[in-house]
């Protein structure tokens, strides 16, 4: 059986997920494809927004949050006393 | 010195490296053999894994493929990078926790059901093959073109070194090779790709280079667009597939990505849940160097091939065009007679046929590099399918020996029976894989990319579920990956294979193309297995008390040793 302890670490880590995977979504499938047309009209130097996000910017935004993730885990496995092993 | 010479010398240091590897790192028990002994770094992990996933296909034809498609390769470059980011947050550190050998083993035990664990391996020997051809075709294709010697040896060449380290070193010699290896290819992919955007930017960084401008102020990007609309191309920066399309595609490439087992399987050979998560940012990181300098070099490559190529005397064209000439991959037709290159988006009027696959091999003779560059390139190139290729060979091997032999045929068999099975698996596999390249059926090119869409209709939605649904059943989890992977062969058949009374574009449907059904399939597998649990008895205890555990990173058991 499951202990409040485990429940606690198991929501929170939810919230995480949800939030990063809004990003992830966000970054690639709205701003790369939904809207690209529309952030066509702002340029990025010799870039295209749109068209930046979907070749580029999508995919440093999806490094960056992996790093966060594994931040924010680290963190939260000492906070649960998980950390161990 | 000859680009022939330089890359035999290359290719031979290089091949001489990963078998000293081999040798050196010889598996002598199944677990070294299946997952290099589960104590592997972090960083070393996330260097294979980026090197497992990186192959010949990402190497030698993505930036080819994003050449000619403009905007619409983006579905690539989001679709396999994006994957990763759902590997790390809803795959890795639970697998890792679970802490077992092969996906079919979790499947067959999250779903406490062999028929499940069947249905599994089905699905993972179905992924594998269909993607371990493409790697020794281009194997092939490399040796045959700088080389010289023709596309059959240079595949057979390929399979003996493969062998001998897939055989020999099981996952813990493939790991190690391929952190070789993905040395060998980044360097390979950049020397060039940092050249060229210095040669036409002036940028040594290509990922700035390609928004950059060229000599006369005029930005690369909106001189491509304009040589696109002279010609008839649709328009580089905005490509032509439909919205829904791109989004379909970009997911079931993002959603196979984190269900191909050949990549989930290398996080099983860490020893922590936390280094399960660092080495998914390791490897996405690797990874994001090369995915980021692709389009770059898409960008450079079609400027520089228009420029060289349009509208130009045929015979005063640079030596290279013969060179690929001769390997049937460029093709010059004088339609009007004027011995000159009319390259342009109309069919009737057009003359010259590129094959996507040699624009990152071609690139650096295009762009007049030295020699040793060229050949570097090639190396490079088998690194990336050769390391692919043996990661496929080792969840092939695996299913067979592990998952079938050991968890279903004979349970009783010694470690080093098991051991034995594994080796001669992998050889079988090899030689399957081997004669797929030499005598490709026209499927295979066709069936690589939808090895994706196959992978997020069956594994995808059975592995998310057994994680963070309870409630999910055998009964759920079997009928959705069955309907699933049903789907998605019968959509690739019909609109693949002409079977089942074909069908054109327009009767796709929803007007989703098969690279992207494997989204709708996915949903639909879903869809099922929720269902179909809500009907039929919830899981034993024992069941739900695995989930439980994998859900907390402490307490991880060493690879259990069985």
């Amino acid at each position: 059986m499951i202990d409040e302890n485990q429940k606690k670490y198991w929501n929170k880590n939810l919230k995480y997920l949800v939030m990063l995977l809004g990003i992830w979504f966000l970054v690639s499938f709205v701003f790369g494809i939904l809207l690209v047309d529309e952030l066509n009209t702002i340029r990025l130097g010799g870039f295209k927004l749109g068209f930046w996000f979907a070749q580029q910017g999508a995919i440093y935004v999806f490094v960056i949050l992996i790093l966060i993730y594994i931040r924010l885990m680290n963190k939260l496995d000492k906070k649960f006393g998980y950390n161990h092993k | 010195m000859s680009i022939q010479v330089w890359t035999w010398i290359l290719v031979g240091i290089t091949f001489t490296l990963y078998i000293g590897i081999a040798i050196w790192s010889r598996a002598g028990t199944t677990k070294e053999f299946y997952v290099a002994g589960g104590g592997v770094s972090p960083l070393a992990n996330g260097l294979a894994t980026a090197a497992d996933w990186m192959s010949a296909a990402s190497f030698i034809s993505m930036a080819g493929l994003i050449s000619f498609n403009g905007y619409d390769g983006s579905v690539y470059l989001m679709g396999w990078t994006g994957g990763y980011v759902l590997l790390a947050l809803l795959l890795a550190p639970y697998l890792r926790k679970f802490g077992k050998f092969t996906v079919p083993d979790f499947i067959g035990d999250r779903y406490y059901s062999n028929v499940a664990r069947s249905v599994s391996v089905f699905c993972a020997l179905l992924v594998s093959f269909t993607y371990v051809a493409g790697q020794m075709r281009g194997v092939g294709l490399v040796f045959s073109r700088f080389l010289e010697v023709d596309i059959n040896s240079g595949v057979i060449i390929g399979m003996i070194i493969v062998l001998f380290y897939a055989v020999l070193g099981g996952m813990k010699g493939i790991t190690y090779t391929q952190v070789a290896q993905y040395c060998v290819l980044i360097f390979a992919f950049m020397v060039p790709a940092i050249f060229i955007s210095i040669q036409m930017t002036g940028n040594p960084i290509p990922q700035l280079g390609f928004g950059g401008m060229d000599e006369s102020g005029i930005y690369l990007l909106d001189k491509l667009d304009g040589l696109h609309k002279e010609l008839g191309f649709a328009e580089y920066t905005s490509g032509s597939k439909s919205t829904l399309d791109v989004f379909f595609i970009t997911a079931a490439l993002m959603f196979g990505t984190a269900g191909l087992p050949h990549v989930i399987v290398r996080f099983f050979t860490v020893k922590r849940v936390s280094d399960a998560r660092k080495s998914a940012g390791w490897a996405l990181l690797l990874i994001a160097i090369l995915y980021t300098t692709a389009p770059a070099i898409a960008v450079f490559s079609r400027t520089n091939l228009i420029e060289t190529v349009s509208n130009k005397e045929y015979e005063n064209l640079p030596d290279w065009f013969g060179n690929w000439e001769e390997t049937g991959l460029i093709k010059f037709d004088d339609k009007n007679n004027d011995g000159k290159i009319q390259y342009v988006a109309d069919a009737t009027v057009n003359e010259l046929f590129v094959d996507k696959d040699i624009m990152v091999l071609a690139n650096p003779e295009i762009a007049g590099l030295p020699n040793w560059v060229i050949a570097l390139v090639a190396a490079g190139g088998l690194a990336a399918a050769l390391s692919t290729a043996a990661g496929l060979l080792l969840v092939i091997s695996s299913s067979v020996s592990h998952d079938l032999i050991k968890k279903m045929i004979n349970p009783n068999i010694s470690d080093k029976g098991e051991l034995v099975a594994a080796r001669l698996a992998s050889v079988v596999a090899v030689c399957v894989a081997g004669y797929f390249g030499i005598n490709p059926p026209d499927f295979v090119a066709a069936t690589v990319a939808l090895a994706f869409g196959l992978a997020a209709a069956s594994f995808f939605p059975a592995i998310i579920l057994g994680i963070f649904s309870k409630r999910m059943n055998k009964e759920g989890a079997v009928s959705g990956m069955l309907i699933g992977i049903l789907l998605m062969l019968f959509y690739m058949m019909k609109f693949k294979f002409d079977w089942f009374q074909g069908g054109t574009k327009e009767d796709w449907w929803f007007g989703i193309s098969p690279e992207g059904f494997g989204t709708v399939a996915m949903i639909t597998n879903f869809v099922v297995s929720i269902v179909v649990s809500r009907f039929t008895p919830p899981p034993p205890q024992e069941v739900i008390e695995i989930v439980e555990n994998i859900r907390i990173p402490s307490g991880v058991n060493e690879v259990q040793e069985h």
